[in-house]
């Protein structure tokens, strides 16, 4: 598999200029962004800076994360700790006028994992019905959809985007989309139909309900576990004045109910509802954004109470440019004090034999100092203080350090 | 320009240089139940730590869970090396005697009380007794471990020729197929102390580790390869490097730090402990003899206990048994770590053999049977009295 990636993205990268000859960096062009204020994170996926090849359809990019990080739990750290997060690749391509591709391909940790997080053809019948097909972003929440590094004052993902919610989650599935202007208004809607869920999200080494845990059955872009659809919906609004709102919902049959036509286990339910926001205040230019979502999922009421029935969690960030000035030699640079706020409770509920509070939970606090030399390009200092309790509410654990880092498109 | 740069560069220079001192300081030692014991050596450390991974080993049903158990990892019922939860609790049926189990057919002794998916858990069968056990804490067991047989007689006093109302016998029970002997070791009639778990039916952490894989988490190894589900001989879910490391893991880990030692009112209470017999059974002090790790050898240590089965009364007799103890009996719980239960049980007590108790003082007062005399001794204390042996008990 990671060889046939590997092939494709060697063709496309090295194969395309090589058809124009001798590469001379003129006929890379810089495509702008969107520069309408008012885009939705379902566009975020277009929204990239990329470079076209001249008058070819064929336009390329990517964004690098690399950190530097001095954390500890409970006094013990596991000291100086430098990592190459991820490098992401995006190959976009306009087919026919109303044809595109667009791909987006990550290496993470050094090329321990290369995964397709994106790599999906849209066919625009009218901006309100686009059909999308391929491996697709399941709209839920709003990190999964608006994850790149370079647009994050943070080293880190929240906590409840990726270990929660599963972001970045894909599926090979097949959707629609579509988005409507009026003045100030703009309303967006996705509705996919995808592969998704297993069994491990209950029968998994993080011993905790763990949507996050399927992302390792890389079969499910061939097979769906259960053999029915995984459901994603959302609507988003967004006012240029207010901020944007988004609903959505993600939910279906994740277990491996039956095999061969012999009944496993009972059809088991998972549902998923998150509501994101994000506005910039003004006259502040203060920029805040977060997501909250609840998990439910239906575990046997044999099983453990390890595997809880409910999660919930979210975060918010808050962004505050302090000076926008030419800083060491860059023309538009920008700092920025943020902080970001999340808690996740991963086993919401009861004990059945004492009735007392289910604990496995916890919160953490982010300051941060970025600077952006340009706004492609991101530098962060980040102090993190977290709680941690365990399943008996026993704790905190606590973990508290530094991170720096940088990320950028490329 | 240049003095952002210099600002800049001393920025990051000072938070290389000093984001060691950034982190929280941890617990102190004292304050918590895991950590290896002192003296170990390069290679002993290695394996410790290599313990300390697999205890904390999550079972999936991919890596054998099941498909009836009780939990999905070692840790799951020892959080932090300290006392279980009611929630972590097991339940043990189908014995009342020393003549054995009588449900070994129906899933004795042990109830694999959850299932994976698509699996029903066992049920205890009809005309069965039997009790709940919590889990205990794991740390000092290596010293336990160590005790001589002939230490662990010399305590007993099984006909009660004292005239004190405490006897305290030895759990004699016929040794699993794998186990090996310990130097010195004692038998009778072919059966030799057993000196771990609730009813002292375990020989030693070997037999201890090899029962918890099968019976708690249905993982089979080559000690024990019966499957609790199907009772089939299966190929081993764990290897026996790993069920060594574990051993070697539980043997090694700290004895418990007291805490406010010197403090008068804990002084006072521990002059109380022995004035009203505590100390009859739960000794404070006993030693190892030679092990084949040094920093077990030949010490002196204080779990409090005898590692004696006694008579703890009707209250606590729930008509379940193993060996040769009866129902109404248990083994003397160390008391070492008492007072850091709490941090691993949710901030509060769950003490007795199934957590009945939610405190030090009602877990006295559960006591019966041959310490009958020391609860009425507690009994006529003065508030003032409980509250120093309490704050001694604690201090453990």
């Amino acid at each position: 598999m990671n060889k046939i990636i590997l092939t494709t993205i060697l063709i496309l990268i090295l194969g395309v200029p090589k058809s124009h000859g001798q590469v001379d960096s003129t006929l890379f062009k810089r495509i702008p962004t969107d520069t309408i204020k008012s885009t939705l994170n379902m566009d975020a996926v277009y929204n990239r800076p990329f470079l076209g090849f001249g008058k070819t359809p064929v336009s390329v990019g990517g964004y690098a994360e690399m950190n530097w990080q001095y954390l500890g739990t409970d006094g013990v750290s596991e000291g100086h700790q430098f990592q190459m997060r991820r490098m992401t690749l995006f190959v976009a391509a306009t087919i026919s006028k109303k044809i595109k591709f667009l791909s987006e391909i990550e290496f993470e940790e050094g090329g321990k994992e290369i995964n397709i997080e994106f790599a999906a053809i849209d066919v625009e019948f009218h901006p309100l019905f686009n059909l999308r097909g391929g491996i697709i972003m399941n709209p839920i929440g709003a990190f999964n959809q608006n994850h790149d590094g370079p647009k994050w004052e943070f080293t880190d993902r929240p906590i409840s985007a990726t270990q929660m919610l599963p972001a970045t989650w894909s599926n090979a599935g097949f959707g629609i989309f579509g988005k409507k202007y009026s003045k100030d208004w703009m309303i967006g809607y996705e509705a996919y139909l995808s592969g998704g869920f297993d069994n491990s999200i209950i029968d998994n080494e993080e011993n905790r309900t763990s949507l996050a845990a399927s992302k390792a059955n890389h079969e499910r872009f061939e097979e769906s576990a259960s053999g029915t659809p995984l459901y994603t919906a959302k609507l988003a609004v967004r006012n240029n004045k207010i901020g944007e709102l988004g609903l959505s919902y993600m939910g279906g049959i994740y277990n491996n109910f039956d095999d061969d036509g012999v009944e496993l286990d009972q059809k088991r339910n998972l549902d998923v509802f998150a509501i994101d926001f994000n506005s910039t205040i003004a006259k502040t230019s203060t920029f805040i954004t977060g997501e909250w979502a609840w998990v439910s999922v239906d575990v046997p009421s044999t099983y453990t109470q390890q595997y809880g029935r409910k999660q919930k969690g979210g975060f918010v960030d808050i962004v505050q440019p302090v000076l926008k000035k030419k800083i060491l030699g860059w023309e538009k640079a920008v700092l920025n004090l943020a902080c970001r706020l999340e808690y996740v409770d991963w086993n919401v509920g009861t004990f059945n034999e004492t009735g007392g509070n289910i604990g496995e939970d916890v919160w953490s606090i982010m300051p941060a100092v970025s600077f952006r030399p340009t706004s492609q390009t991101v530098f962060r200092l980040n102090y993190r203080y977290q709680e941690q309790n365990d399943i008996l509410g026993n704790g905190p654990a606590i973990t508290n350090g530094f991170s720096f880092g940088i990320s950028s498109y490329f | 320009m240049k003095n952002n740069f210099l600002i800049l560069s001393f920025a990051l220079t000072f938070l290389l240089a000093s984001c060691e001192k950034t982190i929280s300081e941890g617990p102190m030692e004292n304050e918590v139940l895991d950590g290896q014991v002192e003296g170990l050596s390069y290679q002993e450390s290695i394996q410790f730590l290599k313990g300390d991974e697999a205890f904390a080993e999550v079972f999936t049903s991919s890596k054998g869970l099941g498909p009836v158990f009780v939990a999905t990892s070692c840790i799951s019922c020892h959080a932090g090396d300290g006392k279980g939860h009611p929630s972590t609790t097991l339940t043990r049926f189908g014995q009342i005697d020393g003549t054995g189990n009588l449900f070994l057919d129906f899933g004795g002794p042990q109830l694999q009380n959850r299932a994976i998916p698509g699996y029903e858990p066992e049920q205890i069968p009809n005309g069965a007794t039997s009790t709940k056990l919590t889990p205990p804490m794991n740390t000092g067991l290596g010293f336990l471990d160590a005790v001589l047989d002939a230490d662990i007689i010399a305590m007993s006093d099984p006909n009660d020729n004292d005239g004190d109302g405490i006897s305290g016998i030895p759990n004699w029970i016929e040794l699993p197929s794998y186990s090996i002997l310990r130097a010195n070791a004692i038998s009778q009639n072919g059966k030799y102390i057993h000196r771990f778990g609730k009813k002292a039916a375990a020989y030693d952490l070997l037999h201890q580790t090899v029962n918890a894989y099968n019976q708690d988490m249905g993982i089979t190894s080559s000690f024990d390869p019966m499957d609790t589900f199907s009772g089939l001989e299966i190929d081993p879910e764990v290897s026996n490097n790993i069920v060594n490391d574990v051993v070697f893991y539980l043997k090694t880990l700290k004895a418990p730090i007291r805490r406010n030692a010197d403090n008068a009112e804990v002084l006072s209470g521990g002059n109380l402990f022995s004035q009203i017999q505590c100390a009859s059974c739960h000794k404070p002090t006993l030693q190892t003899g030679n092990s084949s790790i040094n920093a077990l050898s030949n010490k002196i240590f204080h779990p409090y206990t005898d590692l004696l089965l006694h008579d703890m009364g009707s209250e606590l007799d729930d008509g379940y048994t193993e060996g040769n103890a009866t129902t109404a009996e248990w083994r003397t719980p160390p008391l070492w770590g008492l007072g850091l239960a709490p941090d691993a049980q949710g901030g509060q007590y769950f003490l007795m053999h199934d957590g009945r108790a939610t405190s030090i003082n009602e877990a006295i007062l559960l006591h019966g049977g041959e310490a009958s005399n020391s609860k009425l001794q507690y009994q006529n204390l003065s508030e003032i009295e409980k509250n120093e042996l309490i704050k001694f008990l604690e201090s453990l």
